[in-house]
C-alpha cells in the first residue's frame, strides 16, 4: 500500500515526530519504506533514517507498506502525519 | 599572564567567576584495529555487553532528565535511546565486525562518522545540530567498550566552571547547579538542546566559543558571562572587580524578583489584582505555587486526555483534579472543560479532517455533541470540588444557547451526584472563556447568566483580526495591542462589572508585562499566566500607580493603530522603570 501525506509541522521532521513515526511503524509487521519527492528513501522503522530524510514543513511524505497488515500500517502512519504528530 | 577574551553565544543568562575544569569527550587510547576471524564471536559479545551498559546508563539519564528538566525535554534523550535500537546503527556495526573483522571500536567509529556526516550536511540548522546527539551515543559506546566511564559529571563536588568541546543533553542533565557554576563549550548553536537545558536548569552558559577554547587550561580562573556571551580567561584584577560588581547587581535584580513571588500584586496606590497561573498538570501546579500563583486561572484538561491512549475515566480524572486542588490549598482553581478538536486531536476520538479546524467541531461543540464524555468530565470535576475551591469553565462558547445547554448538563450531573450521595460544592461557580468575538460583543447578555468570565486573548485576537496565529507569514498582524482588541476588552470588563461578575484573563496578554498597566486600568479582577511570568508581573504592578494607568488608558483609547499603542505602552513602561 502506498499513501502520501504532507508534513504540517512548522519545525519539520524533528526528533519527536521521527520518534513517534518510528514507534508507530514498529507496531506493525509490515515493512515500511518512506520516500521524499526526490526519490530518497529510508526505513520507516529507523529514527535515524527518518531524521536524515530532510523533511520540512510542507514536504510530501510517501509511505509504502508491505506485508500482512500493510493497510492498517499505512493508514495509521498517514493519520499520524495528518495529526501533525499531536503538535499545535 | 594576560587575560584572553573569547566570544560565543550566551544561551543562559548570568555571570559566574570560577576555576576551570576541562571535560574532554575524546578517548585517549582507542584501539581502532581489526580482530582475528576466530575472535569475531567474542567481539560481537563484547559489543553487545557495551550496548546493554550504554542503554542502561541512558535509561537512568532519562529518568533524571524527567525530574530536572521535565518530560518534554527528556524526549531528546529518549530519542538517543532509540538510536541504539535503530536498524541502521548497531546492526550495521555488527555487520562490520562479523563481515569485515573490524574491532568493535573501529565499527562504532565508522558508523558514527557516517551518520554524523549525513546530519552535518543537512540544510536545516536544527538537524545539523543533531549530529552532536549521534556523536554522544558513539562516545558512550566507545567508553563502555573500553570500560571507561570518564568523569562522572554528576559527581562533581567542588565549585567549578566546566569547559568542554561540546556537552550533550545527557551530559548537561547531570550537572548540579550548586557545583557547576557555569559552563562554556567550543561547539553548539542557539537551538542546541544543551542551550535549552542549561536555561531550564538555570546554569549560565556560553556555547560555540570555537578554537579559542584551546587556550583555556585546567585550574585557571575564568569569567563566564552568559548574558553577553563572553568568556574571559585569566582576568586581571580590574576585570574581576568590574565583573564582581555586575554579579552583585544581577543577584540583586534576581533577588528583587524572587521576593515578589511571595508578595501580593499591589500597585503603589494600593490597588490589588489577583495573579493566577495557567497549568496542565500536578507538577505544573507545584511549580506555579512556588512562583507565587494565588490561584489557577486556567487548568487545561486536554493534557490529561492527550497523555492517554483512550478516554481517561472518571476516577483517573478525579484523582488529577483532586491532587491539583489540594496542592493549591484554599486558592481557587478554574478547570476548563475539554478543549480538543480541530488542530488538537485525540487519536482515539476519530474526528474527521476539516478545512477550517479553528472554526470547526471543537471544544464545547464537541462536548455537547458527545455528551457521555462531557458528563464523565463534569462528574470528576464536581466530585473534586469537595476538596477545595473549584470553578468550572467552558471553552469556545459562541452563543447563549450553547452556554445554557452546557449549564443545564452541570445541573443534571449535580442531581446525579446528590442521588448517589457523593459530596461536591453545591455553590460551585460556572463560567465561560470569552474568546469568540460574538461573546465579547454580547458580553452584556452573557454577564447576566454566567458566574464569571475569563478572557482567552490568544483565540480572541486570532478570531477578531482573522489572523491564524500559527502562520508565520502574517504574524505581524497578530497583536493584542490592536485597538479593536482593547475596545472589546473594555466592553467585556464593563459588562461583567455592571452585573457584579468576576472577570479574569488567561491568555498570553495577561503575562505580557508591557500590557499589564493597561489591563489594570481596564479593571480585570485576575490575571492568569504561565508560572514563569508571575514574578515579573507582580514586580511590574508594584512599580505603578493605578491612577497613572487610568490616564494611560484614556490616551490609548484615542490611538488608532496597534503600532501606536505598542509605542505608547513601551514609553510608559520605561518611564516607570519596568
Amino acid at each position: 500500500m502506498i499513501v502520501e501525506g504532507i508534513l504540517q509541522n512548522k519545525t519539520g521532521f524533528h526528533i519527536r515526530p521521527a520518534q513517534l513515526f518510528m514507534e508507530k511503524a514498529n507496531e506493525f509487521k509490515a515493512n515500511v519504506t518512506v520516500r521524499n519527492e526526490d526519490g530518497m528513501e529510508a526505513d520507516g522503522k529507523s529514527i535515524l533514517g527518518l531524521m536524515t530524510m530532510g523533511f520540512e514543513f510542507g514536504s510530501k511524505i510517501i509511505i509504502e507498506t508491505n506485508g500482512d497488515d500493510e493497510e492498517k500500517a499505512g493508514n495509521a502512519l498517514l493519520e499520524l502525519v495528518n495529526s501533525k504528530f499531536g503538535e499545535e | 599572564m594576560a587575560e584572553i577574551r573569547l566570544s560565543g553565544i550566551g544561551v543562559s543568562e548570568g555571570i559566574r567567576i570560577g576555576k576551570v575544569v576541562r571535560y574532554d569527550h575524546s578517548l585517549h587510547n582507542p584501539q581502532f584495529g581489526d580482530v582475528a576471524a576466530a575472535d569475531v564471536a567474542k567481539e560481537i559479545k563484547r559489543f553487545a555487553v557495551a550496548k546493554e551498559k550504554c542503554s542502561q546508563q541512558i535509561e537512568q539519564l532519562i529518568e533524571q532528565a524527567q525530574q530536572t528538566v521535565g518530560a518534554e525535554k527528556a524526549n531528546v534523550i529518549k530519542a538517543q535511546k532509540s538510536f541504539l535500537v535503530d536498524p541502521t546503527f548497531c546492526p550495521e556495526m555488527e555487520k562490520l565486525i562479523s563481515k569485515r573483522l573490524f574491532s568493535a571500536e573501529k565499527a562504532v567509529d565508522q558508523i558514527v562518522k557516517k551518520v554524523v556526516a549525513i546530519f552535518e550536511n543537512m540544510p536545516n540548522e536544527y538537524m545539523r545540530e543533531r549530529a552532536a546527539d549521534v556523536r554522544d551515543i558513539g562516545n558512550r559506546l566507545l567508553a563502555a567498550l573500553n570500560g571507561v566511564t570518564g568523569i562522572n559529571l554528576g559527581e562533581i563536588r567542588e565549585e567549578v566552571i566546566l569547559i568542554a568541546d561540546d556537552l550533550a543533553p545527557t551530559d548537561t542533565v547531570q550537572l548540579n547547579k550548586k557545583y557547576v557554576l557555569a559552563f562554556a563549550t567550543q561547539k553548539g548553536g542557539k537551538t542546541s538542546h544543551t542551550a535549552i537545558f542549561s536555561k531550564t536548569l538555570g546554569i549560565p552558559a556560553v556555547i560555540g566559543i570555537g578554537e579559542g577554547i584551546a587556550q583555556i587550561q585546567d585550574g585557571e580562573t575564568i569569567i563566564v558571562d552568559g548574558t553577553s556571551g563572553i568568556c574571559i580567561v585569566n582576568p586581571d584584577a580590574e576585570t574581576i572587580r568590574s565583573y564582581s560588581q555586575k554579579m552583585v547587581i544581577e543577584a540583586k535584580a534576581e533577588s528583587v524578583l524572587e521576593a515578589y513571588a511571595s508578595l501580593e500584586a499591589v500597585t503603589q496606590d494600593g490597588y490589588r489584582v489577583e495573579i493566577g497561573a495557567n497549568i496542565g498538570t500536578t507538577t505544573d501546579a507545584l511549580y506555579a505555587r512556588d512562583q507565587g500563583a494565588e490561584g489557577i486561572g486556567l487548568l487545561r484538561t486536554e493534557l490529561i486526555y492527550m497523555s492517554e491512549d483512550s478516554l481517561p475515566d472518571e476516577e483517573m480524572q478525579f484523582k488529577v483534579y483532586r491532587d491539583i486542588v489540594q496542592v493549591m490549598g484554599d486558592k481557587p482553581v478554574i478547570i476548563r472543560t475539554l478543549d480538543i478538536g480541530g488542530d488538537k486531536e485525540l487519536s482515539y476520538l476519530q474526528i474527521p479532517k476539516e478545512m477550517n479546524p479553528f472554526l470547526g467541531y471543537r471544544a464545547i461543540r464537541l462536548c455537547l455533541d458527545q455528551k457521555p464524555l462531557f458528563v464523565t468530565q463534569l462528574r470528576a470535576i464536581l466530585r473534586s470540588s469537595a476538596y477545595g475551591k473549584i470553578k468550572v469553565m467552558f471553552p469556545m462558547i459562541s452563543c447563549l444557547e450553547e452556554w445554557r445547554v452546557a449549564r443545564g448538563i452541570v445541573e443534571e450531573v449535580k442531581e446525579q451526584l446528590r442521588a448517589e450521595g457523593s459530596s461536591f460544592d453545591e455553590g460551585i461557580e460556572v463560567g465561560i472563556m470569552v474568546e469568540v468575538p460574538s461573546v465579547a460583543i454580547l458580553a452584556k447578555q452573557f454577564a447576566k447568566e454566567v458566574d464569571f468570565f475569563s478572557i482567552g486573548t490568544n483565540d480572541l485576537v486570532q478570531y477578531t483580526l482573522a489572523v491564524d496565529r500559527m502562520n508565520e507569514k502574517i504574524d505581524y498582524l497578530y497583536d493584542h495591542f490592536n485597538p479593536a482588541i482593547i475596545s472589546l476588552l473594555q466592553n467585556i470588563v464593563n459588562a461583567a462589572h455592571a452585573e457584579g461578575k468576576f472577570v479574569g484573563m488567561c491568555g498570553g496578554m495577561a503575562g505580557d508585562s508591557k500590557a499589564v498597566p493597561l489591563l489594570l486600568a481596564l479593571g480585570l479582577d485576575e490575571l492568569s499566566m504561565s508560572a514563569t511570568a508571575i514574578r515579573k508581573v507582580k514586580y511590574t504592578i508594584s512599580q505603578i500607580e493605578l491612577e497613572k494607568c487610568r490616564y494611560l488608558l484614556e490616551d490609548v483609547l484615542q490611538l488608532s493603530t496597534a503600532h501606536d499603542i505598542r509605542l505608547k505602552m513601551e514609553s510608559f513602561c520605561s518611564e516607570n522603570g519596568i
